[in-house]
């Protein structure tokens, strides 16, 4: 029998039983259209992370107290080795090393703003000029935080839009005076929005000097400090000359963390590829389970059609042509349903994008051709074992079922 | 020139504990051309016969040879060749595929023979001409009446110019007219050269036969040949 001839009556013999075909059809459909979204989802989320992160600065190291868990965690450790703070001088020394570019130094804690009467729990973030220029921040109204000594505690303040919008509702906000934490501070600018940021959002964060926010929260140590390394081939070297630099500085002692934003967005992306993996095979298994039910219908299928079986080996048809011409059959329910669910998942990830425009939800070219291998390849495999069956039928015993 | 030879052929099935001799030490030849009635009572072993001599089923003891070769020796894939080149199925009760349409049932043999579409297609318009189906050629089997169905059978048994063919009960779902007109059917074909083997319960069906095979409990009771009156056939 010729392929195209098998073909052709595979696909004619699973459009007879339109039911049995639709319902196996369609499973085979949604475990295809699970993995495609599921994917979809997991590669979106990973696309997403990845931009945000992106969105922090370009070259960046980031200089964190404490060890990193990377050394390992032991309870000696935990008693000996209580860091050293990281200080405003830590990152004004840090200016010098020759591969660094720019450095912030950053403290973080949450305050009270007080506008003639309206409150709000606020972020507040200490830092410096150096800040808004590593990450690209921009003043919507009125001026950055100024270039000022960086022990200097003007009483001074950058607002987040949302925060101009919630606190002073439409009124001028620069130049107003506002009470942070139990202090009198003027605004000076108000940040152009930024939209998502990865940590915090820059429209709702209230930035003053980074020394004023030491006095505020009572304070000595940073939460970070950011340091843009003067181009790409210079991450490595500023990461590495940081670390020696704040060694000689803690006396000898290794107490910070230095991290790139590349090793960082590496980790994550890996993360995400792991996840989206993860979640490929969960919904894999349906592909499985959708080839045990095509299984099923095939196997229902060479139980009805006994006597056509008996009638093709005495029409002459050979055990082989019997076997391939349900294996086709198999494969046709899985190709239709691969198809079918390829479509669904597209629509369904098309779906998410229109509801969710800012999430990249478009399923990986791995995923789709790994769904729809998987499939036929269940199909087909599930399909192996009726068709055997069919082909060792005794002929003149199903000749008689009919 | 003997276009069956039986040697002592033995089939035996078994039901639990006994031994049921379908057919127990059969001898039997029959020539090219010849048009072969098989009768017998219920249960004589007549369908056994017929599934032997198309290969569906082999013989626990005895030779066989078709056109000279002992066929008991072939492979499955070699007499599934022999079945689809010399030899055409008629049965009771037509076995037509019921999603295919009267065209395609008929094209079934050719197509399994992996013949290319557009001589099939010919072959087909040919044959539905010829047995008066070219009407009918998209209607499926449930769209047919039985006359017609065993009509596309033949067709479908004639289709690969065999040199025989085995009809088991040919008429037995058809009623009197209808059966007669299926048999003319048959009969011409045997008369263009096409053996012919046919089981029937009918006597007077039987008799038209140029030679009755009688079976009783397996075995052959009598073999009559007529063919000197009846039969134009050559001697040898
Ligand atoms: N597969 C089988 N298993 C067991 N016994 C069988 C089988 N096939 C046939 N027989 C037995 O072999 C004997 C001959 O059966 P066969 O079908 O050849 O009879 P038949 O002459 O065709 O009868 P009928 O006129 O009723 O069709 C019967 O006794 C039957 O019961
Ligand atoms: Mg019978």
């Amino acid at each position: 029998m010729r392929g195209a001839d098998i073909f052709r009556f595979a696909r004619a013999a699973a459009t007879g039983y339109p039911l049995r075909t639709g319902l196996s059809v369609l499973a085979m459909a949604i475990g295809v259209a699970a993995v495609v979204v599921l994917t979809a989802l997991g590669d979106g989320a990973r696309t997403y992370v990845v931009s945000q992160f992106s969105s922090l600065g370009s070259n960046l190291v980031i200089v964190l107290p404490g060890r990193s868990a990377t050394g390992g965690f032991s309870p000696a450790n935990a008693v000996t080795r209580t860091p050293r703070d990281l200080t405003i001088d830590d990152a004004v020394a840090v200016l010098r090393t020759p591969a660094v570019q720019r450095a912030a130094p950053l403290l973080v804690g949450t305050s009270e703003i007080n506008f003639s009467g309206r409150l709000r729990e606020v972020l507040v973030a200490g830092t410096t000029l150096s800040y808004f220029q590593i990450r690209g921040l921009k003043a919507l109204q009125g001026t950055l935080l100024p270039d000022d000594d960086w022990n200097r505690a003007l009483p001074v303040a950058v607002i987040g839009v949302k925060i101009r919008d919630e606190v002073f509702a439409g009124q001028e906000a620069v130049g107003q005076f506002i009470r942070l934490g139990g202090r009198r501070v003027r605004v000076v600018g108000v940040l152009a929005p930024s939209g998502q940021g990865v940590g915090f959002n820059a429209d709702e964060l209230v930035l003053v000097p980074v020394a004023l926010s030491q006095a505020m929260f009572n304070s000595n140590t940073l939460f970070r400090i950011l340091i843009e390394a003067k181009s790409r081939d210079h991450i490595e070297m500023a990461k590495r000359d940081v670390a020696a630099l704040l060694k000689t500085r803690h006396s000898g002692e290794e107490d910070v963390t230095v991290i790139t934003q590349d090793a960082v967005l590496a980790t994550f992306d890996k993360l995400l590829v792991a996840l989206t993996a993860a979640v490929a095979g969960i919904a894999a298994i349906s592909l499985a389970v959708a080839g045990i039910l095509v299984m099923n219908v095939m196997l229902v299928a060479v139980t009805q059609r006994t006597g056509e079986i008996g009638l093709l080996k005495a029409l002459g048809a050979r055990a082989a042509t019997i076997r391939q011409a349900f294996l086709a059959e198999a494969a046709v329910l899985s190709i239709m349903g691969a198809v079918l669910g390829y479509g669904l998942g597209e629509f369904g990830a098309f779906a998410i994008r229109t509801f969710y425009p800012i999430f990249p939800a478009y399923p990986p070219a791995w995923a789709v051709i790994a769904a729809v291998v998987t499939s036929l390849t269940t199909g087909i495999l599930f399909g192996l074992m009726p068709a055997s069956r069919a082909s060792k039928m005794n002929p003149v015993e199903a000749l008689m079922k009919h | 020139m003997a276009l069956i030879e039986l040697v002592g052929i033995e089939r035996v099935f078994h039901l639990g504990d006994t031994e049921v001799h379908a057919l127990s030490k059969l001898d039997l030849v029959i020539n090219d051309g010849e048009y072969v009635a098989i009768m017998g009572q219920s249960g004589s072993g007549k369908s056994t016969l017929l599934n032997l001599l198309g290969m569906l089923d082999s013989p626990n003891e005895g030779v066989y040879k078709l056109e000279g070769i002992d066929v008991t020796t072939l492979t499955p894939d070699e007499q599934a060749k022999i079945r689809s080149q010399r030899i055409g199925f008629v049965f009771q009760s037509f076995h037509l595929v019921p999603r295919l349409t009267a065209a395609e049932n008929i094209a079934l043999p050719m197509m399994l023979a992996g013949i290319p579409a557009v001589e099939r297609a010919r072959r087909v318009d040919k044959a539905l001409q010829d047995f008066g189906l070219d009407k009918r050629s998209d209607h499926r089997p449930d769209q047919l009446s039985g006359g017609q169905r065993q009509r596309v059978a033949i067709a479908r048994a004639t289709i690969m110019q065999p040199a025989m063919i085995l009809a088991d009960e040919p008429t037995g779902n058809l009623d009197r007219a209808t059966g007669e007109e299926v048999m003319h059917l048959l009969e011409g074909l045997n008369a263009s050269g096409v053996t012919l083997l046919v089981v029937t319960h009918d006597p007077v069906l039987g008799a038209r036969a140029s030679r009755q095979l009688v079976m009783e409990d397996g075995k052959l009771i009598t073999d009559k040949n007529n063919s000197a009156s009846s039969s134009p056939t050559l001697p040898d």
